[in-house]
């Protein structure tokens, strides 16, 4: 495939019905009102010179390069800033521009280095394509006037760096980082020929507030913002269509290539999910694809304290399959499991669930959603019918309100937070549920019009507040409830809400938000127009975090706010396919589409496919798992993709489960946490070495598609088919496109689905199917998928987790924008300039009580388990509340996390832990003693050994 | 598997089930069980309710009964 080349459009598209007929340059166009000249003519084939505009950003008019003469009007009106209209004749070729072109050329190039052919740009350069397009052959002013030549280049940030001196100040990156961001991190300080751009306050890029997004680097159209990648190897000569392995967005990338080597991914204007925008994760976070710490052969050992030895993958495959029989043959068809990962393919989650269903002939599968989203399948299940988002992320244009609960998606999911902050510039109104004060409470442009900052644990009992207002303030929309949903359960719920202990002058006392705030706050839900509800693990990992996902569901129905654009509940998933995962079957009680393993028309019709008989009962969940292996009655698991011993809560717990099975098998890149007590690793394949599909947080199947070999010999679906077939039950796939196929033949919801389609369409929504046959952006427009929508009574059950005098303050975890969950990619990344260890917030009422000074060491205890990590003191958290990240194995944040968990999935409560927290030298007695086993775990046996 | 962690995770379920106004809270605590829990797990806690099944909160003994085939008592 060559290298892609969209078309850039010069300014954005406009959205008029009404459209108008004009005439460039002797071609008829007809395009919508409100275009641009400049994509007028583009539509009609013509390419007007241009430097300063580009269609990611508003029209700006400032290179006077696309200059063009109306026949009847005075001037040469730029043409990136003049409307069309009716009947006008545009020539955008006379003599009189094209000297006036090369006067603004010259004048350009008369303060730029003439270095093109050692230029990292070079044959990249719209500045290079200009000097072309206006046929200039020669500066007037010579180049000894006084000039920016050696202003010093700002190589801080570790993905790009900033020369000035080829800065021609057409300010797109300054547009780029205000409107396609959002972050403001920009500008042009100065006036005239001192104008330069500036970060921050005139400081270098990597001090600024810049979030290393790319979207400068993308708008620059010189050699001034540039990827060191593209420094060190050149351009690419040919891209591949991907999507990011990151967060649940699922950004669509150009793999830009040399050979099988990524010069840089560039996000992809075609992409429905991100229309060209990025982030630090996906854009420049890829290196560790290559890092020296990959695994790159199979390995197994007899005892976990014995160094690694490693085999051929037929010895490997062959050490798992005998392992496993006779672990079934002595323990039972019970005593073995596995877990499908959220980072690995639909086609590869499919395939794992198959094999332990099929295979292993049990259904102990679980995957790393149920410490995430598993409260969001069974709650939007429960009150709507479907287990996924309703809406597609374009959605949030038009939303009035919107609601975020338990969600930071400026740093867990930037691109759809830069589309969020675009609406909220534009007037959309914002409510925050948050114990901390993210990003968006208050930053550039940005201003929540209410944050009710609740205690830790208490979302259930404000949600509940808030739908108390809703009802006795006559707030509710009876036409809607009346006609699709059930109406006697609705006036149930409406009298259950309507109690005074749930009014919020009763519930303050509990969430500690004052009852004003949780009026205003709810008032401006119910009428403030479209009120649309995005929400995070803020909202799931808790023990009623499957009420809250239903108190949700019951606001959004009782308002009307379900089944159009611009409303809706949308949970913004934190992996890159938890969605798909989810969907793939994964969990111990469902097959794909969500239906359960007991219904005996669903089964039968995998038996017959598979030709096996299923078990008909549930598995176990991965807690229950290790609950079984510490009790002796768990022994065996197949790990694709997934870190329990850093990512589950209670480490020490899950350390003793692993610790006490007989084989452990982690298929992975690198040597993570689990794989310290593992006895066979199988080097898995990243997300640029495969084919197969990721579906985002809105129900989007994206391709993914393979740029280079896989460095170990085997994408991950290869081993769980080279395993099934060791295992005695054959897998005959020679590509994933075929497992896709089988999965659309067995799934109702994915029944359109193809690789042709996928090809075709970029990307599909499921429901895609008969009905739908492109897909389904939004749901429940008409009627909701389980019939009439569910009301559920949401009784506040404070968690068992209380503080107290040993334990005073309140634990809750999250993300950092520039790690990644368990930070086994991005710890392997220079995204560690920004976050090289987890950090403790802690207030400052809160840190002077303990004498604890910011960067100090602290020691976080809870009965669970304790911890050392440095403070950081900010007001972000209220007092009586610390916050960590878990992106650092040496940390071991969830050491601290206890056993709690939800009441219907079992997802940990990890927003919840009650600690104490006091100065520390340094680290604990388990972070040393775990730091001494982790690296003899690690060892690998040389080949002489 | 440990009866006390099984026990308050029927509790907890318990809770939640006590709460519908309009379901059954024994139907809705044994069709729970019987959907989500593994068989061993039920086994373990059916065990348990048969030999007193002390720490259930009294409508999840019930459910816990009424899943085994021992009727409510």
């Amino acid at each position: 495939m060559p290298l892609i080349q969209e078309t850039d459009y010069g300014t954005p598209v406009s959205k008029a019905e009404k459209t108008v007929t004009l005439t460039i340059d002797g071609v008829k166009v007809t395009v919508p009102e409100g275009t641009s000249l400049m994509r007028a003519a583009v539509d009609a084939g013509i390419q007007v010179p241009k430097l300063c505009a580009t269609d990611s950003v508003a029209a700006f008019g400032s290179c006077r390069l696309c200059l063009v003469e109306i026949k009847g009007r005075n001037g040469t009106p730029a043409s990136c800033t003049t409307p069309v209209a009716e009947g006008i004749e545009v020539s955008t070729q006379t003599e009189r521009l094209k000297q006036i072109r090369r006067g603004v050329m010259e004048l350009y190039i008369s303060d730029h280095p003439l270095d093109c052919l050692t230029c990292a740009a070079n044959g990249d350069c719209e500045l290079q394509d200009m000097a072309g397009a206006v046929g200039l052959r020669e500066v007037r002013y010579g180049y000894a006037g006084e000039n920016h030549l050696d202003a010093a280049k700002d190589e801080s940030n570790p993905y790009f760096t900033f020369d000035p001196s080829k800065c021609i100040v057409c300010s797109r990156c300054v547009r780029a980082c205000e409107e396609v961001q959002g972050t403001f991190a920009l500008t042009i300080d100065g006036r005239g020929f001192a104008s330069h751009v500036s970060a921050g306050i005139d400081q270098d890029f990597i001090e600024s507030e810049c979030v290393s997004c790319g979207a400068c680097v993308q708008a620059c159209p010189t050699a001034t913002l540039m990827e060191k990648s593209v420094i060190d190897i050149g351009q690419p000569e040919h891209s591949v269509v991907t999507t990011c392995a990151y967060c649940g967005v699922g950004c669509s990338f150009k793999a830009e290539m040399r050979g099988t080597e990524v010069v840089r991914m560039v996000p992809y204007k075609d992409g429905k999910a991100n229309h060209g925008h990025s982030c630090v994760k996906g854009r420049f976070a890829w290196g560790y694809a290559t890092h020296r710490d990959r695994i790159l052969n199979p390995m197994v050992r007899e005892k976990i304290s014995d160094p690694w030895r490693e085999v051929s993958w037929d010895e490997a495959i062959g050490h798992v399959a005998s392992e496993f029989k006779r672990i079934q043959a002595k323990y039972g068809r019970t005593a073995v499991g596995g877990i499908t990962s959220s980072r690995c393919t639909n086609e590869e989650t499919y395939l794992v669930q198959k094999l332990i269903r099929a295979g292993f002939g049990n259904n102990n599968v679980d995957t790393c959603a149920r410490v995430c989203h598993s409260p969001t399948g069974y709650g939007l299940k429960e009150t709507f019918g479907t287990s996924a988002g309703t809406q597609d992320f374009d959605s949030v244009t038009e939303a009035e309100v919107v609601l975020i609960i338990g969600a930071n998606p400026t740093d867990a999911h930037p691109v759809f937070a830069s589309q969020m902050k675009r609406r909220l510039r534009a007037g959309a109104k914002l409510i925050v549920l948050d114990p901390r004060r993210i990003d968006l409470v208050r930053m550039p442009h940005v201003e929540a019009s209410h944050h009710l900052q609740l205690k830790p644990g208490t979302n259930v009992a404000l949600i509940t507040a808030l739908a108390h207002v809703i009802v006795t303030e006559g707030l509710a929309d009876e036409a809607f409830v009346r006609e699709r949903c059930d109406w006697d359960e609705f006036q149930d719920w409406a009298a259950f809400v309507a109690e005074a202990r749930n009014s919020p002058e009763a519930v303050s006392a509990i969430t500690g938000v004052p009852a004003d705030a949780i009026r205003a706050a709810a008032r401006l839900y119910a009428t403030g127009g479209n009120a649309a509800i995005y929400y995070g693990l803020g909202v799931t990992e808790h023990s009623q975090g499957t009420t809250m996902v239903m108190g949700m569901a019951n606001l959004a129905m009782a308002t009307g706010n379900i089944g159009r654009r611009g409303v809706g509940v949308n949970p913004l998933r934190g992996q890159n396919n938890v969605q798909g995962a989810c969907d793939m079957g994964s969990f111990p009680h469902e097959f794909t589409g969500y239906r359960h393993i007991s219904d005996d028309v669903t089964r039968a019709t995998f038996e017959a496919l598979w030709g096996v008989t299923l078990d008909a009962e549930p598995g176990l969940r991965i807690p229950n798992m290790l609950d079984a292996a510490v009790d002796g009655s768990f022994k065996a698991i197949y790990i694709q993709g997934e870190d329990i011993a850093q990512s589950d809560p209670d480490t020490q717990h899950v350390v003793a489960g692993l610790e006490n099975m007989e084989c452990v098998v982690v298929q992975d890149l690198f040597l993570n946490e689990t794989a310290n007590f593992a006895h066979v690793f199988l080097p898995g394949s990243t997300f640029l070495e495969k084919d197969g599909t990721f579906t985002n947080a809105e129900r989007r199947i994206g391709r993914v598609r393979k740029v280079m070999p896989s460095r170990s010999g085997m994408a991950d679906w290869e081993i769980t088919v080279a395993i099934s077939n060791a295992m005695g039950f054959p897998m005959h796939y020679a590509h994933p496109s075929e497992i896709m196929d089988e999965i659309a033949e067995l799934t109702p919801t994915f029944a359109g689905v193809s690789y042709d389609k996928l090809d075709a369409l970029g990307s599909v929504q499921w429901p895609c199917n008969e009905a739908a046959p492109e897909g389904t952006p939004i749901m429940h427009i008409d009627h909701f998928v389980r019939g009439k929508g569910h009301f559920v009574i949401t009784e506040y059950v404070p968690t068992d987790e209380r503080t107290g005098p040993r334990f005073p303050l309140l634990l809750t975890t999250g993300r950092i924008l520039s790690q990644y969950n368990v930070g086994a990619q991005t710890r392997r990344t220079d995204n560690v300039v920004w976050h090289h260890e987890d950090l403790l917030e802690i207030h400052p009422h809160d840190a002077e009580q303990r004498g604890v000074r910011d960067g100090d060491w602290v020691r976080l205890q809870s009965r669970a388990g304790g911890t050392s990590l440095r403070a950081k003191i900010t007001e972000r958290v209220a007092p009586g509340v610390v916050y960590t990240t878990f992106h650092h194995p040496e940390t071991q944040a969830n050491v601290v996390t206890t056993e709690f968990s939800d009441w219907a999935t079992n997802c940990p409560e990890y927003k919840v832990t009650a600690v104490q927290v006091s100065p520390s030298n340094g680290p604990t007695e388990w972070q040393s003693r775990y730091q001494g086993i982790s690296e003899h775990n690690r060892h690998i046996a040389d080949a002489a050994e | 598997m440990s009866p006390d962690r099984l026990i308050y995770m029927a509790n907890q379920i318990g809770k939640y089930f006590e709460s519908q106004h309009r379901q059954n809270a024994v139907d809705g605590i044994a069709d729970h069980l019987r959907k989500f829990w593994d068989p061993s797990m039920r086994r373990t806690i059916s065990a348990y309710a048969k030999n007193g099944g002390e720490g259930l909160d009294p409508v999840v003994l019930q459910a816990v009964r009424a899943l085994s085939g021992v009727g409510p008592t």
